[in-house]
């Protein structure tokens, strides 16, 4: 158990290092932008992981966030800061709204609720005047952290980035090993038993989902500040079905396997291309050419393997392998 | 003659078209109900299902010169065949699980079947036309009516009742709703079980295909005109429960016409009536209208 603890702090403390250096090596905003990801898978986590709910409507949260940390920051002029806070805020309140409803219904409803009133807040952000529509909102300020921090430095705003990640994972690790998380992991073995032990599972649901939606409004209202526009991607049901993807490849119920599976698809999505423009000059085959733009092909084949031969995930399947060699 | 100062044919024109839609709604919420019922899946494809009941009525016409008539019993086999084709090698493997794998599975070859549409016939749409027998429209005195706008709500209803009868009033059906209930009491009684739950999910995605052959003169024929689609069927389903056939039926129909009603008279809610509405449901009677919360 000692070792276990050791082994683990000294990951960690590998990680924290690799996220210190990266920058040297990656190109910062591409790194910031892996983080903000990773960041919504983990929070993403936190409900299917560790509650046993799939919500499949956390663009809302993502978008959402992003557009009212878009908005504020270019349009009110606030500062940074109050931008992140405006984010996350809308993050939790459309999480309060969304779950409040979502929790009614169990199992596949829950998820089909989510997914619906997700799509309900598309249409919201397509009509609105202040979201430009199709465009998004386009030319959004970075601005000056806290009076004295200027953020168009593309590395202090990557150590803020990180500092911000560090914060959310800290959040979510707290959670999931607190006596609240406990209660969790107790809904998603047995909800009916967890009933009848007294807890008011409807009440636990809700706080872990406003929970997850601040986090993913965190790290929407995060993304915005680094690349500066904000689109109805963001809010579209592809990035629902995008995170639990991500997670799905990390492991679900896994503490870093989503922070793996957003890095893999992250950079799975933008590096497409050219992938698709080497496997063209080695195989000599015309179609692999257009591979940057059917990448739904690609996505829809890893979830498929996925969930046919790979649940448990890149980390989950490696935990499973060390944890049954040393139970002989 | 008026209602709110909108003339009468306005409305009932955007009646028949709420009818429309909602004949697609009903029809695949009836697929969504029957597949839920046996597999306990909720079959996300079912809106790429519609789609591909286009695509193949179209393609069928392109390449092969097959009529409109022979396309609305083809396009269905073809995707019958196809999600047989997906049962037997993905889904059967799944049913033990949590059912969240059986919808995992089915958005991963949604967007597997999208993916190679579009990258076959690009996002936009393709035109197809009205067969000869249905084009032009008839003058009912009080408003003028598209033949084949009524077409589809005709067939549509034929083809849900019929539905209907099969599962509530036959031999089949019962078969169908025993093995909803207790799958393996059903087969210690002789019957095969797998093959009837292989069935039923190509049957179920045909009903799918059915409303996308209907649909393929109506709107544009695209890789992703399923897309949305599908997500109101979802909250049409969450409205109207999945316990009973006719319940998906009357809840189709009906949130179609108040969507038509919607356009008319506040065009701006249009696209989001349907999730306001569940939203209510959700509130006030959160198993839905016909549902049985266990």
């Amino acid at each position: 158990m000692k070792q276990m603890h050791m082994a683990k702090t000294i990951f960690f403390t590998l990680l924290l290092l690799g996220g210190l250096l990266a920058p040297l090596v990656v190109y910062p905003v591409f790194m910031m932008k892996l983080l903000c990801f990773a960041l919504f898978a983990c929070a993403f986590n936190l409900l299917i992981g560790y509650t046993g709910l799939l919500s499949f409507g956390h663009a809302a949260f993502l978008g959402g966030a992003g557009y009212t940390a878009g908005f504020v920051l270019r349009d009110w002029g606030w500062a940074p800061e109050w931008g992140i806070v405006a984010g996350t805020l809308f993050g939790a309140l459309m999480a309060w709204l969304m779950g409040g409803l979502a929790i009614r219904r169990q199992g596949i409803y829950f998820t089909m609720i989510t997914l619906a009133l997700s799509q309900m807040l598309y249409f919201f952000f397509l009509q609105a005047p202040f979201t430009g529509g199709e465009d998004g909102l386009q030319g959004i300020p970075r601005g000056v952290l806290f009076g004295f921090m200027d953020l168009k430095n593309d590395l202090t705003l990557y150590y803020l980035v990180l500092a911000i990640f560090i914060f959310g994972f800290w959040v979510i690790h707290r959670t999931i090993h607190s006596p609240f998380g406990q209660v969790l992991k107790a809904i998603k073995e047995n909800e009916p038993r967890a009933i009848s032990l007294g807890y008011d599972v409807s009440r636990y649901k809700l706080l872990v989902f406003v929970l997850s939606g601040a986090l993913a409004g965190l790290a929407g209202a995060t993304k915005v500040l680094v690349l500066g526009f904000e689109t109805l991607t963001d809010v579209h049901w592809s990035m629902s079905g995008l995170v639990v993807l991500m997670t799905l490849v990390g492991g679900m119920g896994t503490v870093i396997g989503p922070i793996l599976g957003a890095f893999l698809i992250t950079i799975l999505e933008n590096k497409m291309g050219e992938i698709g423009l080497a496997l063209q000059s080695l195989t000599g085959l015309e179609w692999f050419a257009n591979l940057g733009e059917s990448v739904t092909i690609i996505t829809g084949l890893i979830f498929v393997i996925c969930v046919l031969m790979f649940r448990r995930g890149i980390v989950g399947e490696l935990l499973h392998r060390t944890t049954s060699k040393a139970k002989p | 003659m008026e209602i709110f100062g909108i003339p009468l044919p306005a409305i009932l024109s955007q009646l028949l078209l709420g009818l429309v839609n909602g004949s697609f709604y009903a029809i695949l919420s009836l697929g969504l109900a029957v597949i839920f019922g046996l597999l306990n899946v909720i079959n996300f494809a079912h809106g790429a299902m519609f789609m591909m009941g286009a695509m193949v009525t179209w393609m069928g016409f392109t390449y092969f010169e097959l009529s409109y008539w022979n396309m609305l019993w083809l396009s269905p086999l073809v995707v019958g065949l196809f999600g047989i084709l997906i049962e037997k090698t993905m889904l059967q493997w799944l049913y033990k699980l949590d059912h969240l794998y059986g919808l995992l599975l089915t958005f991963g070859v949604t967007l597997l079947m999208e993916g190679v549409f579009r990258s076959i016939y690009g996002s936009s749409g393709l035109s197809y036309s009205v067969p000869e027998a249905l084009q032009g429209a008839t003058d009912l005195d009080f408003m003028v009516l598209p033949n084949y706008r009524a077409w589809v709500v005709l067939a549509s209803l034929v083809v849900c009742f019929a539905t209907w009868f099969v599962i509530e009033k036959t031999k089949l059906g019962a078969y169908l709703r025993a093995g909803t209930e207790n799958p393996r009491l059903v087969e210690a009684f002789g019957i095969n079980v797998p093959l009837m739950v292989t069935l039923t999910y190509g049957f179920g995605v045909a009903l799918a295909a059915f409303a996308g052959v209907l649909a393929a003169p109506i709107y544009q024929v695209a890789p992703l005109m399923g897309s949305n689609l599908i997500i109101v069927v979802f909250a049409v389903v969450v409205i109207g429960g999945m316990g009973s056939i006719m319940g998906s039926i009357l809840t189709g129909l009906g949130l179609g016409v108040v969507e038509g009603f919607t356009k008319v008279f506040y065009p701006e809610a249009s696209s989001t009536v349907v999730f306001i509405i569940m939203a209510i449901v959700l509130w006030v009677r959160p198993a839905g209208l016909f549902g049985k919360e266990k």
